[in-house]
This record gives structure tokens, sequence and C-alpha cells, in this order.
């Protein structure tokens, strides 16, 4: 307990809570003076609250050392270019390393807490839409300053964002591990802003979760204006959390692009990198490049609120629909963000459990990008309804049906990587082959959306809802457990256990898919998204139930996973050589992997995927005096 | 080649299947809800038709999937890899240009249906839409009616002139497809041609709100005898509305206070009016007050002023600033009526 309390995380907490009420109290103190209220509903007024809580992060970067080794340059310190983790098990994960597998693995295990919380959040609202009426979620209760139905709307709401937030730091836990393994490198490069862009996402996980206590809000994660210039006080906290969140994803992808671009291993042209760096290159471009747009699109709601900018208020001439632009030119490539790089797992994956090579990987790679490129303009299909000028509905049907070119690209490569292969499934690849067919369900649900007059119907609707987890289940979430069954031995040095690994895929798989498909099929037919309660008049009630017991079904099969994932650390199948028989750089060393990576450096003679040619290797070790990179 | 040959009928097999399958529950040809306007036949035209796509493609990936699990699959103690096939540009430029064919088909077929679905017609008529938290408020400029409920006659088509006055709400109608938000600051226009009688629904499909879930009203679609009926009767209660009360129950409608405040006892987002004039009731800060004159303008012009037991607080009530003085005491004189 003792070693909790001096940790980084610790110490960081407990200075964001000082700079919380330090910030509070500030603007609580300048208002007094100005003869303002001091107190609201929630105790502090709303401007104390946002003050507070920018500079509860900022105190929070501090109060943990993230930024000491910064703050020491700047005094004319100097600090050694390592630093030697002098802490073991699970202190590491919880304390400052500039390691880029600790930082992968941190990023890891804060991704499944919140996918933890916001899974929670979802089974509640889930068990009250079971049956039509409110159950439990009425008008009569009261928690947190909000009634039932409000409660629910923060809850969904939450979900939305708390899922988000942890897709992105799910996809920068396997980057972060995986990456520098891939090229050869020995850390990222930029370790400090490495830890920076990890440790900055706990405080706004916190911010987040704050505004479920400060009244929720109730608009989605859009979070549209005016409804969002008018919510409670949770609304600013949600707003912050995802403007600092934002960071996090700015400079982690900025670090990405950097690490691959100046530290390739000897060889490794663009063609010959492993293909899932292709897939972290192209979603870290939309990272670097779009984050801003929904950092800003929330700051001027923001000063909306705190200073009477009328930037969405039609009364002060604003424009409400302005802001579903800005919005959405970041929202939509980052869904991109979000399957990109699961979509790069499964290219990554298939060739070893087919034992054949990835078939067109050029094209495979290119498509990553196209995706990328493309994904930039197809942001106004999210308002065909909403009120914007009613031509540009037909140019950006047209941009958004042309994603479904490279999509399809890969499709086909990965079917054709299957043809004549020979292939075993062990759990990493159930999921993969799971991810490849859920994708495909997202995907194939797509065009409908991007067709305006069909859109005209199912937008906003529950069609939306099973479309869009299709696609993120698809392309983050089953990727994801593919990749951590596939890279948990290299981690760790032991392998998950099978049985529980197959049981966590046969539970999930089939419940999802009823899910899902029942979700499309009641948007159909009138359910809306985003309401507490329907119309008994629907006739959706059984589907209602059914979708509730298979949600139930997910969240257990994902416990399995968890009691698999913590006990299979001490108590796993040994597997410290190469369990998967990869070409893989990082197989052909001993596993777990030592603090520097490679102890010899490696340069690129062959293909990454080239299965099935003989005696061919992907990469030669060196040993050299130059290996001595010390 | 054996192999592309059975591949190649169980994908036409599966594809068929698909569809029928997807027919059967009424997500193809037959769609659920039941078609109930003409632009809504336009839509399900292109609906059905991507769902045939949609099978194909579902079967063209799927089957060959399923069939290497099956008939390429590892045996046992086969410890070597499969053939070394790297890739096919013929097949890559085939499978990106065909997909870019049907991209584009698609994209013009969307484009045709939406004109279609847009079509004017100029002997269209008129509905003012006032779409507020939670209420849907229909007016007739032709017959200066106000209503809850949205009368139309069959197979003449209407315009709705939709404003919103506080949030974004959006106008969905799941029987006629289409699908429109009201955004404050603007007048967006909706068209449609009911050609199904009977009684449906508007459904709010864009997040409004604490009871946007209840933000549903009701609409009517009849033959003219039946509409013409309606309206006589709507200008005869508008025509008798010439006492205090009677102006303030209008005015209660018009405004949209009703989609909150019932006038019967039934518990709904804000405090009922029945009963509620003369109460005295213990307010949010404390204070004991009785509901009179004073309280019920002071509510009006500034919901958050005394905010009534059990009800929340920021008010989810917008302020009414431009209410005149006229108005609120003939509401005030409608709600002394409510016992």
């Amino acid at each position: 307990m003792k070693k909790f309390f001096s940790s980084a995380l610790a110490r960081g907490l407990f200075w964001q809570l000082i700079g919380l009420l330090a910030g509070a109290g500030l603007v609580t103190g300048i208002r007094a003076l100005m003869g303002l209220s001091t107190t609201d509903t929630f105790f502090f007024t709303e401007p104390a609250w946002v003050l507070g809580g920018f500079i509860s992060a900022l105190f929070f970067l501090v109060g943990s050392g993230v930024t000491s080794d910064w703050i020491k340059w700047a005094r004319g310190i100097d600090t050694p270019d390592h630093h030697e983790d002098h802490h073991t098990g699970w202190e590491k994960y919880i304390n400052l390393s500039l390691d880029h597998k600790v930082i992968g693995i941190q990023y890891t295990l804060v991704a499944l807490v919140l996918i933890g919380i916001g899974g929670l959040f979802a089974l509640i609202f889930r068990t009250e839409l079971a049956a039509s009426e409110l159950q439990f979620l009425t008008e009569d209760i009261k928690l947190f300053g909000q009634n039932g139905p409000q409660l629910y709307n923060t809850l969904m709401s939450l979900h939305g964002m708390i899922m988000i937030v942890s897709i992105l730091l799910g996809i920068s836990g396997i980057i972060n591990y995986v990456v520098p393994l891939l090229l050869g490198a020995q850390d990222m490069a930029f370790p400090r802003l490495n830890a920076f862009s990890y440790w900055i996402a706990v405080p706004a996980a916190v911010l987040l979760l704050m505004s479920l206590f400060l009244g929720g809000f109730d608009t989605g994660w859009t979070g549209y204006p005016p409804l969002s210039a008018r919510a409670p006080v949770g609304m600013q906290m949600f707003f912050l959390g995802v403007f600092v969140a934002g960071w996090s994803s700015i400079l982690g992808a900025l670090n990405v692009i950097v690490t691959v671009l100046r530290m390739r291993a000897k060889g490794m042209t663009a063609m010959k990198m492993p293909i899932f760096v292709w897939a972290a290159i192209a979603t870290s471009l939309i990272a670097l490049t779009a984050t801003q747009l929904i950092g800003l699109s929330f700051q001027l709601v923001m000063f909306q609120r705190l200073l009477g900018m009328g930037f969405f208020d039609p009364a002060k001439g604003g424009n409400p629909v302005l802001f579903q632009h800005l919005f959405w030119f970041y929202s939509h490539p980052a869904v991109y963000v979000f399957v990109l790089p699961g979509l790069g797992v499964i290219s990554e994956l298939l060739p070893v459990f087919v034992r054949k090579p990835l078939f067109g990987y050029r094209w495979i790679a290119m498509s990553s990008l196209g995706i990328a490129l493309v994904g930039f303009v197809v942001w106004a299909h999210h308002m065909f309804t909403s009120g914007m000028n009613e031509y540009l509905r037909v140019p950006f049907m047209y941009s958004t049906l042309l994603v479904a070119v490279p999509t399809g690209v890969k499709f086909f490569s990965w079917v054709a990587t299957m043809w004549k292969g020979k292939i075993s499934t062990p759990t990493p690849m159930l999921f993969v082959l799971g991810a490849i067919v859920v994708f495909l369900m997202g995907g194939l649900s797509g065009p409908p959306n991007a067709t305006v007059s069909t859109d005209l119907h199912l937008h906003d609707t529950y069609f939306i809802v099973g479309h869009f987890h299709d696609t993120i289940f698809g392309g983050f979430v089953f990727p994801f457990f593919a990749a951590i069954y596939y890279w948990y031995p290299k981690a760790t040095g032991r392998k998950m256990n099978e049985t529980l690994g197959k049981l966590h895929f046969w539970l999930m798989t089939p419940s999802f898919f009823v899910l899902t498909f029942l979700m499309m099929y009641t948007g159909l037919i009138g359910m809306r998204r985003r309401i507490a309660d329907y119309d008994p008049a629907l006739g959706i009630d059984f589907y209602h139930l059914l979708m509730t017991i298979a949600g139930y079904l997910i969240a257990i099969s994902v416990i399995i996973f968890l009691y698999n994932f913590f006990v299979s650390m001490k108590k796993g199948e040994k597997a410290e050589g190469n369990v998967w028989n990869s070409r893989s750089p990082e197989w052909q060393v001993p596993s777990p992997m030592p603090v520097h990576n490679y102890d010899q450096p490696f340069e690129v003679v062959g293909e990454p995927y080239d299965y099935g040619l003989k005696d061919s290797t992907y990469v030669r070790f060196v040993e050299s005096a130059k290996s001595a990179h010390k | 080649m054996q192999h592309f040959v059975i591949v190649g009928i169980l994908v036409i097999l599966m594809s068929i299947l698909t569809y029928l399958g997807l027919d059967a529950i009424g997500l193809a040809k037959q769609m659920h809800p039941v078609a109930g306007s003409a632009q809504a036949a336009s839509i399900d035209q292109l609906w059905n038709l991507e769902i045939i796509v949609i099978s194909f493609l579902f079967s063209l990936i799927v089957v060959p999937m399923i069939y290497s699990l099956l008939v390429f699959r590892r045996r046992k103690d086969d410890t070597t890899d499969a053939e070394h096939i790297e890739g096919n540009t013929t097949l890559e430029i085939g499978w990106t240009v065909a997909p870019l064919i049907i991209v584009v088909i698609f994209a013009y077929l969307g484009a045709y249906s939406l004109g279609e679905v847009r079509r004017v017609d100029p002997q269209a008529f008129v509905v003012n839409v006032k779409a507020q938290q939670f209420t849907w408020v229909f007016e007739y400029p032709e017959y200066g009616i106000v209503s809850t409920e949205l009368y139309l006659p069959l197979n003449k088509q209407v315009v709705l002139k939709m404003e919103s006055s506080d949030v974004i709400h959006s106008f969905w109608v799941p029987e006629w497809r289409v699908k429109q938000d009201v955004v404050p600051g603007r007048v967006t226009e909706y068209r449609i041609t009911p050609t199904l009688e009977g009684n449906f629904k508007v459904r709010c499909a864009e997040l409004c709100g604490v009871s946007h879930y209840a933000m549903e009203s009701s609409i009517v679609v009849t033959d003219d005898a039946g509409y013409n009926a309606w309206i006589a009767e709507q200008i005869a209660i508008a025509a008798a509305a010439q006492t205090p009360e009677g102006k303030g129950k209008l005015a209660a409608v018009q405004y949209g206070c009703v989609g909150c405040h019932s006038a019967d006892g039934s518990p709904l987002t804000g405090p009922t009016w029945f009963g509620l004039f003369g109460k005295e009731q213990t307010v949010l800060d404390g204070s004991t007050i009785t509901v009179d004159e004073a309280y019920i303008t002071e509510s009006i012009r500034d919901p958050n002023a005394k905010i009534a037991p059990g009800f929340t607080s920021p008010s989810v009530m917008p302020p009414y600033p431009n209410l005149t003085d006229e108005e609120i005491a003939n509401l005030i004189a409608y709600i002394q009526t409510l016992k």
C-alpha cells in the first residue's frame, strides 16, 4: 500500500486534487472581490470548475514527475539519457518510465480500465432499455443532481466518450509496444514526450468522469450546441477532458511518425516495413492533423458558455450548424484513427496463422493511406439531415462511398491470403477471423448511410448504432484482443490460457452478432438513437430484452478475458521462444524483451511475409562492434 | 480450378439465401414499417437494391473464408508452410475498379432518388411546425389554427416549414422514411405526400435533452372529407375561445406549455397545472410560497427563480421573456380553471 501512495500515479492524483482546489479557489476569490456569486448548485461556480479542472491537469503532470526532466533542462541541469527503472513488478506500471514497452502496457491497462467503466455504464442503460417504460431510471430518483432520464443521458453520453478515449489509448498501447520492436529501434524517438502523452491521458480521464458527478450532461458524445450550451456544469468537464485527452493523441502521433521516419533498421525500406507500421503511420497522420478540430470546436462552446461569445448562438448571429462541420472534420477521420491500427493487426497476424505471404502487400499498405486521405473529405455525411446547404449532400455522398474502394481492397486481399493457406486457429487467429466478419458487417451496413436518400430514413436511428458498433468492434475491439493474445508472451514470457481464450471468443462473438443485428433491425422499425425509453407500440420490447441479454454475455466474456489476462502473468504456460513461428523480428529473440530491446541490431535481408519461401528470413542480426550501442 | 467452381456456386447460393432471409424478416423488398408516403417509395426501391448488393458482397467474402477454413485447414502434424503466393496485380486492379464502378452507380442512383424525394409539387400547402423541448406545435396559416396534432389529407403534398425556439430537434416519421433537423435560427423545409391513411407518430430524432425520448406527437392522415371536418372543428374551437380562459388554453398549445405541464394531474416533465393555482408549496431554496399571479408570472419569465419541489435545478424550462402581460393573464385564467 505504501508503494502505491508513493507512486507517480498517486502523487499525480493528489496534486490534481490540490490543483483543482487552487484553481477553483482562485476564481472564487476573484469573483468574491468583484462582487459576483461565489457558489452554485455544485458548490463552485462554473468558471471556477473550468479553471480548476484545467489547472488540475497541469498539477497532475508536474506532481507525477513527468515534466521533471524538462524542468531540469530549463534550469540548466543535465539528466541521463535513460533512466534505469528501479521499480519491479506491478509498481513499474504506476510509476514513471521512459521505456516504450512499459508505456505501451500502461496505455493498455488504462484502456482496459476505461473499457470496464464504459462497459458498466452501457450495462446500466441497456438494463433500463430491456423493457419499455422507465423501470429504475425514473423521474423520481435523484443522483448527482440528475433524475433518471438525465442520468440515462449522462451515462449514454459518457459511454460514448469514455470508449473513444479507451480506444485511442488502446491503439496507442499496441503501437507503442509493437512499432519500435518491429522497426528494430531501442525506443520511440522522444521517450519523454512519449511518457508525457501517456500520463496526460490520466487526468483527462479523471476530468471526463467528474462530469458524471457535476450534474452530468445530456448531449451525447457529440455535444451539439445549443443543447451543450445549456447543459449542466458537467458539460464543461466533458469538454475539458476531451480537450486534454486530445494532447495525448496529437503528441503520441507525432512521436510515432518521427520514430518510423528516423529509426528503422538498416535495409527496411518503405515497402519492406511490417504492414502494421503502415497502419500506424496512416492513423498517426490523421491523429496529428485532425484532433485539433474537436478540441477547438469544444473550446468554442466552452467560451460561449463562460464568456458569452455567441459562436453557435443564433440570437447573437452564431450558427449551430457550423459546430457540426468543425466537430465532424475531426470526428469522422477519428473513426479511421480507431480502425486502421486494428486492420493493421489483422494484416499483420493473418500471414502468421495462414503460413502464406500477405496477398498484395503494397495494395494493403496503400489502401491504409487511401482510407486516411479520403477520410478527410467525407465529414458532412453526418449532416445529411442537418439543414446545411442541400447541394452539398451529393458531393459528400460520392466522397463517402469512395471509402468503400480501399476498404474493399483490404477484404479481398485478406480472403486471397487465406485461400490455399494452411490455416490454424489458436485464440489470436480466432479474433482475427471474428474481426474480419464483424468489420464486414460494419462495412456493408455503411453505404446505405452514405447514400443520401436512404440515410434520410436511417440517420439518428438505432441502425446507425448497430452499424458503428460493428465497425468499432471489427476494426478495434476484436483486433485489440487478438493483439493482446498474440503479443502477451512477448511482454510476459507466458501465454494466456487457450481454453479461456476460446471461451471468451465463442461467448462474445455470437452475442455481439445478435446485439448489433437487432440494433439495426429495430432502428429500421422506428427505434431512435439516444432515447431513455421507447414507445411500446413499436413492438420491439422482446428484441430489446434479447439485446440486453447479449450485452450481459459480452460483459461476462470480457470478465473471463480479464481473469485470464491477470492470472496468466503468474500462472500461464511458459513461452519464451517464437511461440507463433513468426518471421517478425521481435519473435527472433527470447521473451520477455530486455529493457533496451535488441542486444544486437538487425538488418532487413528479405520480405516480411515470405512464408513458404525456402531458406528466406526477414531479418538478420549483425554481430559487430557497432552493436555496442551504449 | 475445382475450388473456384465450388466456391462460385456457393457464393451465388449464399447470396440468394441471404437476400431471401433478409426479405422474409422485412429488411428488403417488403420493408417494415409499411411505406406511408410517395417519397418512401423511391427510398425503399434504392434500399432494396442496396440489400441485393450487400447480400452478394457479404457472401463473396464470407463463403471463401469459411471454405478456406474448412478445406485448407492445417492437417495434424503438418508443420510446413503453404504455397508462396505474393499477390496478383490483375486481381488487385480488378477488385479496385469493380467496386469503384459500383460505387459511382450507387452515388448516381442516390442523387437521383434524392431528387425524387425533394420533388416539388406547386400545389403543395404549408403547415408551420414549431419545435421546442419536448413538444411539436403545428400551425395552419391558411386557417389560423394551432394544434398539437398534425392532421393531413391523403395524397396531397404538404410543406412543413419548421422552426425551433431552443435546441436542435429532428422531424422523423418512420413510415414516411424522410427526416429533417429543425435548427434554431433558421427555417428548414420538409416535403411529404402521405399515401397511407391512419395514425402515425412524429418522433424527435435528434437528442434534445432530458425528455427527448418522450418528444412524440400524433399524426393523423385521412381522406379529404375527414380532413375538412377536422379543419372546420378547429376553426369553431378557435372562434369560441373569446374568453381569457379560452385564449389561455390556446396559448398553452401555441407556446408548447402542454408538452411539459399536464391539465389533468398526470406527471410530465414539469409540474402539472391541475389544482396548481392557490397551492402552498416549499420551493427549492426552502421558502414557502403560494402559487398566485405573481409567482406564475415570475416562473414564466424566469423559470429558475423559484423551482417547484421535486424538480431539477437549473430548470429544464426555457424563459419566455416575449410573452405579453395579456397573454400571461390569459394563461393564468386558464390555469385557474383546472381544478
